[in-house]
């Protein structure tokens, strides 16, 4: 009975029929493929795309200049230097990270204890020259002005779990 | 001047202007069937396909022959310079030539030859003459390989189609094509798949073979061969190769559709028979049939994984070749003992 199977099976070409069907009802299928420009896959709340640099809703900038991102930086991406202000706060007078060196761990934002230096939700920030990443003071402060709603609405969904 | 004119000039005219009205519709199908294969084969692998040119992407097949044109033509240093040029203009020429028999209806054919099956047969073998040629005039290795594959894969082929095509000619008693598609009318029972059923099968895989498509397109292989014998091969030359490939599909589901399943019939007896709705209505269920020849052609690509070589050789002759000489045997008894 055996060899009368395989040999009807191999007469009628049932494999191959089989086979066509399955890629038959394949085309009926939801696609498997995002039309990217237009259309975007979910983001975790802790997903760890370009810097910001945030501010308290007063307006004043949070970083303390204590420079702890810097030191935890493994790719050493981050150069901060700071002075006291006029008004005897310690601020810093520069803030630069260097996004061609970045690895996005995200010990920067795990290291910040005012919650200043963020990784958002962006990832669509590529750039035609080299210069154009290496972000500066401003730079990073405008960033967090421009993504600060979904910063702090992703900030606020991962807190339960910290 | 009056002798020459109606002699000479009007029916060459009016051949000129036949020969237009068949050959830019094939082109502009042959364009849009690069664009079905993909929008099909992108729909079965869960992808998208071409969809940013044109609305759902249809003005790309332009896109693509705009960005063919202004590419540059290269000339290997060691290729043999005349052959390496006339090679794909013989494989386009040769695609093209071959749809002066195919009748679109009763009578609507430019060449109503009585010998339209065997002139069809004759120019679908010639075709390997263009992928030799390009092989060989290419100067590299792999070209080579690659044409010597097809030449190969395309004559064990054709001895297996020779015969499925004379079980057709012994039932019907006659070479025209146009004859062998009336000789089926009355539905879709009549149809010579039914009788001929396994021939159809191995008909249509030895077309497959024939225009060096998927399950059987070794000789093009990306995979082991970059691109077999079109690798040296760039702009209007590789178009050229590529429109006479596809060409050879649509031409190959018209045989198809002919021999096998009623060409311009409709699949019962009804609609208009006579006039420009008759010949309207022919072609409507002509070109249905080869749309779904041709998208059975672009499923099978995206099912079946490549044959390989010795695979490929003993379908050719130890299964097809067999079984067409068993069946035309069979056939011609049934013919001689029963005849219609």
């Amino acid at each position: 009975m055996g060899f009368l199977d395989r040999t009807g099976r191999t007469l009628f070409l049932a494999e191959l029929a089989s086979g066509m069907a399955l890629t038959f009802r394949y085309m009926f299928k939801k696609r498997a493929t995002v039309n990217y420009p237009y259309q975007k896959g979910p983001l975790s709340p802790r997903f760890r795309g370009e810097h910001a640099l945030r501010r308290y809703p007063s307006g004043e900038e949070r970083c303390i200049a204590c420079k702890l991102c810097e030191a935890i930086c493994p790719a050493q991406a981050i150069t901060i230097e700071a002075e006291p202000r006029d008004d005897g706060s310690r601020r810093t007078t520069r803030y630069d990270i260097d996004m061609t060196k970045c690895i996005y761990c995200g010990f920067c934002q795990e290291a910040c204890p005012v919650d200043a230096i963020v990784e958002g939700p962006n990832f669509e920030y590529s750039a035609e020259t080299r210069e154009e990443l290496f972000y500066d003071k401003n730079k990073l402060l405008a960033n967090g002005d421009r993504w600060e709603y979904e910063i702090a609405r992703n900030l606020e969904a991962d807190a339960p779990y910290r | 001047m009056a002798e020459f004119w109606n002699g000479y000039l009007l029916p060459g005219i009016l051949i000129l202007a036949q020969i237009l009205v068949l050959v830019v519709p094939l082109l502009l199908a042959v364009a849009y069937l690069t664009l079905m294969e993909r929008k099909v084969l992108a729909a079965m692998q869960l992808r998208m396909g071409p969809n940013v040119v044109g609305p759902f992407g249809l003005f790309q097949p332009w896109a693509d022959a705009v960005k063919l044109m202004f590419k540059e033509p290269i000339l290997p240093t060691g290729a043999n310079k005349v052959v390496f040029v006339i090679a794909p203009m013989i494989t386009f020429i040769l695609a093209l030539i071959a749809w002066a028999v195919i009748p679109l209806g009763t009578g609507l054919v430019i060449a109503n030859i009585n010998v339209g099956i065997l002139y069809l047969f004759a120019i679908s073998s010639l075709g390997v003459y263009g992928i030799i040629m390009a092989g060989w005039a290419s100067n590299s290795r792999y070209a080579f390989l690659g044409a010597l594959r097809s030449s190969a894969q395309m004559v064990s082929y054709e001895v297996s189609m020779g015969f499925v095509i004379i079980t057709v000619l012994l039932l019907v008693g006659s070479l025209n094509l146009g004859h062998i598609v009336e000789a089926q009318h009355g539905g879709f029972w009549k149809w010579h798949w039914v009788p001929l059923f396994p021939m159809f099968i191995v008909f249509f895989i030895s077309a497959l073979a024939e225009t060096n498509r998927h399950p059987f397109d070794l000789p093009e292989a990306e995979a082991e061969l970059v691109a077999g014998y079109q690798v040296e091969y760039s702009s209007m030359s590789f178009a050229l190769f590529f429109l006479g490939e596809y060409a050879n599909m649509i031409l190959m589901s018209a045989m198809t559709a002919i021999l096998f399943m009623g060409g311009w019939l409709p699949p019962f007896e009804f609609g208009p028979t006579a006039g420009v709705l008759g010949a309207l209505w022919g072609f409507f269920w002509f070109f249905l049939k080869i749309f779904v020849l041709l998208f059975v052609f672009i499923w099978i690509r995206a099912t079946l994984p490549r044959y390989r070589y010795d695979q490929l050789m003993r379908i050719g002759w130890k299964v097809f070749l067999p079984l067409s000489l068993i069946y035309l045997v069979i056939v011609a008894g049934f013919v001689t003992y029963w005849p219609r």
